[in-house]
């Protein structure tokens, strides 16, 4: 947001309250504090709404690729560091399937992507969307390629094709996905602008000098496309992040709006290319698509995304409570554990691996892992006695007994002191826990 | 169209150290200079000097702790730190970090003297600077290191770890004998000042201090340690002189996160996987502020050098 006397600027100076301030001046400094609306004062001229439209918009623009419900959205950052605030919108990953291979083959690469899809922490990670790509150089194949995949993939969809007709095609057949097109360089800008145009679709920009890449920029957004993504063309390492750097830095610290916008890059196979998406991924990319991408790729990679992409200030945690683990009764031993997402998961999975009916009685260290916890002193027999109390543990589970992780043994006697329980103190790691239980 | 160039106004910068010691200096190798940025990590717009990041391979005394698929990576090698370090020098670490392991009371309890032995037996037979562990255990750890500083005098060895409840035996070893410290602090910016503090009021020279604010792996907490290692990097560019030194990065962690090699549906190969889960820490470390990383498996080492000179532009 620009400041009050910046927006006062702009404002009609009339002074004459109906936007329930008394005067602009007034009005101009509730809206630099985001407290009023543009649209309150109904006297704003057209060049002065859009000069204020421009100015208030965020650095990097919010871009939508897909429709729907699992539409991906990118840009919209405001940060360059990660603990300044946090990164809001992870990295998309794509994966390239080109149309000079056999249906079936085209086939086994969406099932790969499929398959490319596990649960951890309670979230799930998955690619997102899916790039054909024109390499048969012919407008039909690529349209039928493009329809056959689109009926059998319901994900969003890039479309990667440098001809403007045979982009044009098969834009038009799958429009109302509002797939990204990409991409559009010097020579076709104008063509390709106007198949984004005609179908309402994002655009992606394809140059590796910056300057001239803004000054694509300046020419879409003439030709009246504004959903832009950035293709910075980086051969290596230090190309991809300097050059992603340089993006967001200026967007951010310059608002220079030619470039504030998303960046697409394009990951060859191998091991280049796994340095290239891990780096991406830690700076500033927002969508990657992938050449190839290995299963024993693809999970460091998405645990990557998720460990930057989570908010610093808030770890993930699951809800504090007493959770019946393989139908336990009254006589099924209680444990306790933290409601640290990646610890209760954990020792989720060992217990319902070890087939014995438990309770596991989730205690609320903010998120905190067992031994972080301990030390600041977030779990304590105290905490463990409250948690107990509130979910009624003690009448679920009727042995007497309270299971502890190996790691606070040293709590032992205060908890028995505080919960009345006897004292079970377990295995260090929850990997071990099938075989105590079992004993 | 110009593109504004987006550099940040750094005022400090890091400083110079040297590990190893000279012939001249009453060692027998060839030092190697860390530090100097001026810029946040390969960002050559902001800082054109080319930096060294140093590799090193890690080394054990005993087999308790180290993991499996590392173990099978050396074969026989693994039973010898002096053929394991040399396998690491073949294969291209910059530096060895040789732990101790066997002097845990707990476990071999080994005595000093032999300890000390060991490091002169590696010293001996490979030409890359050694950083020295004990085995955690403090009040060993202390005659340890003491020993371990005086036989290895003008080596310059990087001694690990002093921590803010027990720093003054491997302080006063280094201090004593010509060799730096790891400063070690747990992922928190304040505790790292605080160590660097207490290490330099207690005598430690600035630049014989590496600071050590714990590499949490993949999946581990590496968003704790990538946020941390930011904000130390870019404190110390702003000009807190406290924070002005290199910064060294254990990515061995990454074999203890179960994920790296248990077995997960469609997560392909284990061992493949693993060593992407160590190569992948090492990239965060990188590119949020390590100057020195610690790998254990050969593979997350090639993937880590790959990674620095791509990042450097010599790839
Ligand atoms: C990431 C991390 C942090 C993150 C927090 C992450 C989080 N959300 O919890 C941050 C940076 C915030 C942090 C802070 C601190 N940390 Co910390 N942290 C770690 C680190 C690197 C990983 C922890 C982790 O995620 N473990 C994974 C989870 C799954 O482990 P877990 O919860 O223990 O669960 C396992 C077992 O306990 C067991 N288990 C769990 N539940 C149950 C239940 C039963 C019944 C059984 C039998 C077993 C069992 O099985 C699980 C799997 O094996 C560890 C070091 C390490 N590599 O372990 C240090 C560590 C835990 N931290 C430590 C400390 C001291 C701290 C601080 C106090 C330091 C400080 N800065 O002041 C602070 C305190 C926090 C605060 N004041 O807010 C110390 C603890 C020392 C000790 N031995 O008590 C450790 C061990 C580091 C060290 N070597 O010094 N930390
Ligand atoms: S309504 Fe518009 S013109 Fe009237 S006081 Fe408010 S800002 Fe000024």
């Amino acid at each position: 947001m620009p400041t009050a006397i910046e927006i006062f600027k702009h404002l009609p100076k009339k002074n004459c309250g109906d936007c329930k301030y008394p005067t602009c001046l007034a009005f101009a400094m509730q809206l630099a504090n985001n407290k009023a609306k543009l649209d309150d004062c109904p006297h704003l001229s057209e060049a002065g709404r859009n000069a204020l439209a421009r100015s208030s918009a965020p650095p990097i623009r919010l871009v939508k690729v897909g429709a729907g419900g699992d539409a991906v959205e990118m840009g919209d950052e405001t940060e360059l560091y990660r603990h300044d605030k946090r990164f809001f919108h992870p990295t998309a990953f794509a994966l390239r399937i080109s149309d000079d291979l056999s249906d079936r083959d085209a086939d086994a690469r969406v099932e790969h992507a499929r398959s490319l899809r596990y649960e951890r922490v309670g979230q799930t990670l998955k690619m997102d969307l899916l790039e054909l790509e024109c390499r048969s150089g012919s407008p039909e194949k690529f349209l039928r390629f493009v329809t056959r995949v689109a009926a059998a993939c319901d994900w969003p969809l890039v479309l990667r094709c440098s001809d403007p007709a045979a982009m044009s095609a098969a834009a038009e057949a799958v429009k109302e996905r509002r797939p990204l097109l990409h991409p559009a360089d010097g020579e076709d800008l104008e063509a390709m602008a106007g198949v984004a145009k005609a179908c309402g679709c994002p655009l992606v920009l394809a140059d590796a000098e910056l300057g001239k890449l803004a000054d694509l920029v300046e020419r879409t957004r003439k030709a009246g496309v504004e959903d832009l993504v950035l293709d910075p063309r980086p051969d290596n390492l230090k190309e991809l992040l300097e050059r992603c750097t340089i993006i967001r830095r200026s967007a951010i610290r310059k608002t220079f709006r030619g470039l504030g916008y998303p960046i697409y890059v394009s990951v060859p196979a191998g091991k280049d290319g796994m340095l290239m998406a891990s780096t991406a991924v830690m700076k500033y990319g927002s969508l990657l698509a992938f050449e190839e991408l290995p299963a024993s790729n693809a999970l460091p990679l998405m645990v990557l995304r998720q460990n930057i992409y989570t908010d610093p200030q808030v770890p993930i945690q699951v809800k504090p409570d007493l959770y019946p683990i393989n139908n336990p009764g009254p006589d099924s031993p209680l444990l306790f554990t933290t409601n640290f997402s990646l610890t209760y998961f954990t020792v989720m999975s060992d217990l319902e691996k070890s087939k014995v009916p438990v309770w596991l009685q989730v205690v609320d260290t903010e998120g905190l892992s067992v031994l972080t916890a301990y030390s600041a002193g977030k779990l304590t027999a105290e905490s463990v006695k409250a948690a107990l109390d509130a979910s009624g543990a003690k009448e679920s589970a009727r042995t007497g007994t309270l299971v502890i992780p190996g790691m606070v043994a040293r709590m032992s006697v205060k908890l028995k002191e505080a919960t009345g329980l006897e004292i079970i103190v377990g295995p260090k790691e929850s990997s071990a826990l099938p075989k105590f239980l079992r004993s | 169209m110009e593109v504004p160039v987006p550099k940040e106004r750094w005022t400090g910068s890091i400083g110079e150290m040297e590990l190893g010691g000279s012939e001249e200096k009453g060692g027998s190798r060839s030092p190697l200079r860390l530090g100097g940025n001026r810029g946040l990590p390969f960002l050559s717009f902001e800082d054109p000097e080319r930096r060294t990041v140093a590799l090193a391979g890690f080394v054990a005394d005993s087999l308790e702790d180290v993991p499996g698929p590392v173990r099978k990576a050396f074969g026989e090698a693994v039973n010898d730190p002096v053929s394991w370090a040399k396998d690491w020098t073949a294969r291209g670490a910059d530096l060895i970090c040789l732990h101790l392991t066997s002097t845990n009371p707990e476990e071999g309890d080994a005595s000093p003297e032999s300890a000390a032995d060991t490091v002169m037996a590696v010293l001996k037979a490979v030409r890359a600077p050694l950083i020295v562990y004990g085995s955690g255990h403090e009040e060993k750890d202390a005659k340890v290191m003491e020993r371990v500083g005086e036989r290895a005098r003008g080596e310059r060895l990087l001694l690990g770890h002093a921590e803010e409840g027990g720093y003054k035996s491997v302080a006063a070893a280094a201090m004593a004998n010509g060799h730096s410290v790891i400063g070690f602090s747990n992922l928190d910016i304040n505790l790292a000042k605080q160590i660097v503090i207490l290490l330099t009021d207690f005598g430690v020279g600035r630049k014989d201090v590496v600071l050590d604010p714990l590499m949490a792996a993949l999946g581990m907490g590496l968003e704790y340690s990538y946020s941390v290692n930011e904000r130390i990097r870019t404190s110390a560019l702003a000009g807190d002189s406290v924070l002005q030194v290199p910064i060294i990065c254990d990515c061995t962690s990454a074999w203890k996160a179960r994920e790296s090699t248990d077995d997960v549906p469609h997560a392909g190969d284990t061992l493949e996987r693993g060593i992407w889960w160590e190569g992948t820490t090492a990239l965060a470390a990188l590119l949020s502020g390590a100057d020195i990383l610690v790998l254990g498996h050969p593979g997350s080492m090639d993937i880590a050098r790959k990674a620095v000179d791509g990042l450097r532009g010599d790839a």
